[in-house]
């Protein structure tokens, strides 16, 4: 293992990928106490005098005409105070553009609530302002909504073809973003000469973040001060801010925007939906707080959509069963009114592609199609079809080939001597160590011994299978609004500290973690130290907590500005001990002399010479000790596992039953090794689910047929096995040597899971070509291979 | 009273209380409006999540699914009642933290309620056992790794966890 060395100064402790005293501990999470005993407080906790309650009347067909909404019953009811439908709210529209994506991106348009007509089933159409939700649903009820109905746009290649109807008739095509094929030299060559080409078309089906909370408001517009104070539960507060303020066409100062305890986001609580700005434009129009808080129904039909998404792939293999060329092309369905912009994914994906191998050559296109379905927002690894379809064609050109599949990922895997790895993308890897990975979790699982217990498994007819998925992907990709972070770091008047950070923690441990950090590099216990986050009035201005970003950004600005502050207490102190700072340590709140612990000064002390002491400080040094800085990441911060879980199959039933999973991967140095392996047990579990159960269906009028948790179903306790860890710490490029970790788990997991299953029904003849696998898919499967 | 209200009487977390309800008012919406009781949390208020859970005379009850009328006369413990009035966390609420047990926090304390109520009727339950008494709660953070050996630890089970628990280093 190596790390890159620190070199913060003379005066900085050095981790040099070894714990330390705080960093690479398990220590136990400051959230916790509060949210284990029911004290935390989440958006549907906070009550403020005056306030309204909001639900809404949703379209229950998929594309059509309104011919009538009539509110008046529902206005009449007792307790109810308002309904507005696009009439009121639509003109209040200013802008609806977000920082990630920028002005310019292509965007659905911009309705509220849907006026004219409806695009998809959830739809909102008049939002019902009642005094409490209860009643407001008697509201809901009392609207009368008369549709004439239209045949929708549900198939993406329909939507695709020469005069398809538009979902957005505003729009010149259903195509909300494309990447065109390119005319990469050499390549059909390479395919014409390859002794091997395999070419798979993989589905993944639609499946959806669900976080347990779900999504939530509480906008609070005074009309004398003209200011919006919204409590959101959302994963970017300062995001939201910038959205709503142009949204209102008011300046940004005048928004304030406060994050309770958020019960899980997965990229789904970043961006607000249209349902979300009518929220805040009601309480505009009527100067009173209203809380919104989505019901489960909502969550799943209307919220956002995640993946459906389809891939072609063709691999060119020489011989030795060495990659020579991967061609792709990928078609999103992106639903009608995806966030931000196009909702696509398909940049990353391309750029990705060859994940940890080593492969020449590349081809890549892909289209984003509008359809009347609800709309994609991320969901942890938008971008994973970049390991899901590589990684199950791989498997497929193993068994073509007659390979084993791990030796043929060993034969292709980038190897830590070639690094830094230019991809033919472009992409240069640093700091990966994906054949590491790899021997890693094979010598955890027993892959020869699974094999042997295989090979007698089908003697006795059962069928065991074993599923390796592969990756390298991009973890705090940092462009545009999400290359940077800032961080304030004050000592207080006792000595103790107070770190500010722009995040906005959705479960992610942030406030453990960050004074993990800052107790390492300022020298003191972790209880010296408070974070504060998720307010934009007192926060510095951030991208907030999303896309595996969490430990690169707000991790490294977290030790610059400890170190900033170090360096002043270290001042203070030598002018305190009458010596130079370079002959001092600080170690446990106190700062001492080199070799003399008894010249010693607290953290206490130094506080009260900062701040009270100000008469005796020399003209050098200002009173105060307190810093604010930014850190700028890197384009990308690349981040690697392997998965290898083991599976048995029923092919009477179709059952699949997990038996083990194991997971090897490299995150650099871990700032708290239980909440690293929590990230990816949840990230892994998400992909088990995604692919044995998790499943969002239309019917074939665009009617949704899963929208509860007895259709919808998620992985139980009783379903899931233990998650066996390796950990490979390698260095990286940041001086905190720190990568994202919060999607990998749920990007590798899905092909482990599908590999696993198919060579588990390889000896019946079986072929897959997409997910889900429940019980249906693989008893039709079993038929289609004549059993 | 309003027309059709109905007033309820319960112990909730030791305390008696009553409020005047609507009849359709769900047990979880009173413990949480009228008794300000925010620990109990409605993450599908359909009877499938399992976030809501609470004991009705020691019994694990999804509180969304009943009516705050039913309770009347019976005994109520919601998460919070749990936690000693100092704040001092239970042993399944301290196995919970030494395990990682728990991430967003928002379907923690059903899952608390659940798994104290599985303990006090089976303290030494199997792993099959757990994963099965634990299967009417749904958790989207964790995976269930930490929830199931929080469990493991808090019936004093050595397989507990497999890299060790969380502690504030020496």
């Amino acid at each position: 293992m190596t790390a890159v060395a620190d070199s913060p100064g003379a005066a900085a402790p050095s981790l040099a990928g070894a714990a330390g005293r705080w960093m690479g501990q398990s220590v136990p999470r400051k959230e916790d106490p509060r949210l284990l005993a029911g004290r935390g407080r989440y958006l549907d906790d906070i009550v403020v005098p005056g306030m309204l309650h909001a639900a809404f009347v949703r379209s229950d067909v998929a594309r059509g005409r309104i011919v009538r909404v009539d509110t008046e019953a529902a206005t009449a009811l007792p307790g109810v105070r308002a309904v507005f439908t696009a009439a009121d709210l639509n003109p209040l529209v200013h802008e609806t553009w977000w920082s990630m994506a920028g002005k310019d991106a292509v965007y659905a348009p911009n309705f509220c609530l849907a006026e004219g007509d409806v695009r998809f089933v959830g739809d909102p159409v008049a939002i019902v302002l009642a005094d409490s939700r209860y009643v407001a649903e008697d509201g809901v009820d009392l609207v009368e909504l008369e549709v004439e109905a239209d045949d929708p746009v549900l198939d993406v290649d329909a939507a695709r073809s020469e005069g398809a109807t538009l979902v957005h008739p505003e729009l010149a095509s259903n195509v909300a973003s494309a990447i065109p094929k390119a005319d990469v030299p050499g390549l059909q060559e390479t395919f014409d000469s390859a002794a091997t080409v395999v070419s798979e078309t993989f589905v993944q089906h639609r499946y959806l973040p669900v976080p347990m909370e779900t999504r939530g408001l509480l906008a609070q517009w005074d009309p004398f001060t003209e200011e919006l104070d919204l409590w959101a539960a959302t994963q970017s507060a300062h995001e939201l801010r910038a959205f709503f303020s142009r949204l209102l066409g008011i300046p940004e100062s005048r928004v304030r925007v406060r994050t309770p305890d958020v019960g899980g986001g997965f990229g789904q609580k970043v961006f607000a939906l249209r349902d979300e700005w009518a929220v805040v434009l009601a309480s505009k129009l009527l100067g009173t707080p209203v809380k919104f808080v989505e019901d489960r129904r909502e969550n799943l039909i209307a919220a956002s959509s995640a993946r459906d998404d389809r891939m072609s792939m063709d691999v060119a293999v020489d011989p030795d069963g060495k990659f020579l060329a991967f061609r792709a092309e990928l078609v999103e369905n992106v639903g009608a009114y995806p966030f931000a912009g196009s909702g696509s994914a398909a940049a990353l994906v391309g750029m990705c592609l060859p994940g940890p191998y080593t492969v020449p050559a590349i081809g890549f296109s892909g289209d984003a199609v509008f359809t009347n379905t609800t709309g994609r927002a991320p969901y942890r690894g938008p971008f994973l079809m970049e390991t899901v379809v590589p990684e199950q064609i791989v498997d497929v050109v193993a068994r073509r080939i007659g390979m084993d599949p791990l030796e043929l990922r060993r034969r292709n895997v980038i190897q830590s001597s070639q690094l830094p790895y230019q991809l033919p993308t472009g992409l240069v890897y640093t700091g990966v160590t994906p054949a590491e990975t790899l021997e890693q979790a094979a010598e955890l699982i027993d892959y020869e011994g699974f094999r042997a217990r295989q090979v007698a498994g089908r003697a006795d007819g059962r069928y065991f299978g074993i599923g390796i998925s592969l990756c390298v992907e991009p973890s705090a990709i940092a462009f545009g609004a999400l290359s940077t972070e800032g961080a304030v770091l004050k000592m207080e008047g006792t000595g103790t500290f107070n770190l500010v950070l722009g995040s906005s923690s959705t479960g992610m441990s942030v406030e453990t973690t960050m004074r993990q950090v800052a107790a390492e590099y300022l020298g003191c216990h972790i209880d010296q130290i408070t974070v504060t986050q998720g307010d934009t009035a007192t926060t510095p201005y951030g991208a907030g907590t999303q896309g595996s970003r969490s430990a690169v950004l707000y991790g490294n600005v977290t030790r610059e500005v400890s170190l900033e502050v170090r360096d002043k207490i270290l001042r203070i102190a030598a002018h305190m001990l009458e010596a130079s700072p370079d002959d001092l340590d600080i170690a446990d709140g106190q700062v001492a002399v080199k070799g003399v612990p008894q010249a010693a000064v607290t953290f206490e002390q130094v506080a009260t010479m900062a701040y009270q002491g100000t008469a005796m400080l020399p003209p050098d040094l200002r009173a105060g000790v307190e810093a604010v800085t930014r850190f700028t990441a890197p384009m990308m911060t690349f981040v690697n596992a392997c998965h290898i879980c083991t599976v048995e199959v029923d092919p009477d039933t179709g059952q699949v039953q997990m038996l083990r999973y194991v997971v090897s991967e490299d995150c650099g140095q871990m700032i708290n090794p239980k909440v690293v392996e929590g990230q990816v047990a949840g990230g892994v579990v998400q992909g088990i689910g995604g692919v044995l159960y998790e499943s969002f269906v239309y019917d074939e009028v665009g009617n949704p047929l899963t929208g509860s948790f007895v259709d919808y179903l998620l992985p139980t306790a009783a379903e899931v096995p233990d998650i066996e860890y390796g950990h490979v710490e390698s260095g990286t490029s940041n001086a905190l040597n720190v990568k994202g970790v919060g999607e990998g788990g749920a990007v590798a997991s899905p092909p482990a899971v599908f590999n696993a299953v198919a060579d588990a029904l390889a000896p019946l003849g079986v072929e897959l070509r997409g997910t889900p696998l429940g019980p249906r898919q693989i008893l039709d499967a079993l038929a289609a291979a004549g059993h | 009273m309003p027309e059709g209200d109905m007033s309820v009487s319960m112990t909730v977390n030791g305390r008696e209380r009553t409020a005047v309800v609507e009849p359709r008012k769900t047990l979880a919406d009173f413990l949480r409006q009228d008794c300000a009781l925010t620990g109990t949390h409605l993450g599908c208020e359909h009877g499938v999540c399992g976030a809501c859970t609470v004991l009705v005379d020691g019994q694990a009850v999804r509180s969304c699914l009943v009516f705050a009328v039913q309770g009347e006369g019976h005994e109520v413990t919601t998460v919070e009642g749990l936690t000693g009035p100092d704040g001092a966390l239970t042993p399944v609420q301290e196995a919970f933290r030494a395990e990682h047990g728990l991430q967003c926090g928002f379907c923690t304390p059903g899952f608390v309620v659940s798994a104290t109520a599985l303990l006090a009727e089976n303290p030494r339950p199997t792993d099959d056992e757990i994963r099965e008494g634990l299967s009417g709660n749904l958790c989207r953070c964790t995976g269930y790794q930490g929830i199931v050996n929080a469990v493991r630890r808090a019936c004093g089970r050595a397989d507990a966890n497999s890299s060790g628990s969380m502690e504030v280093p020496a």
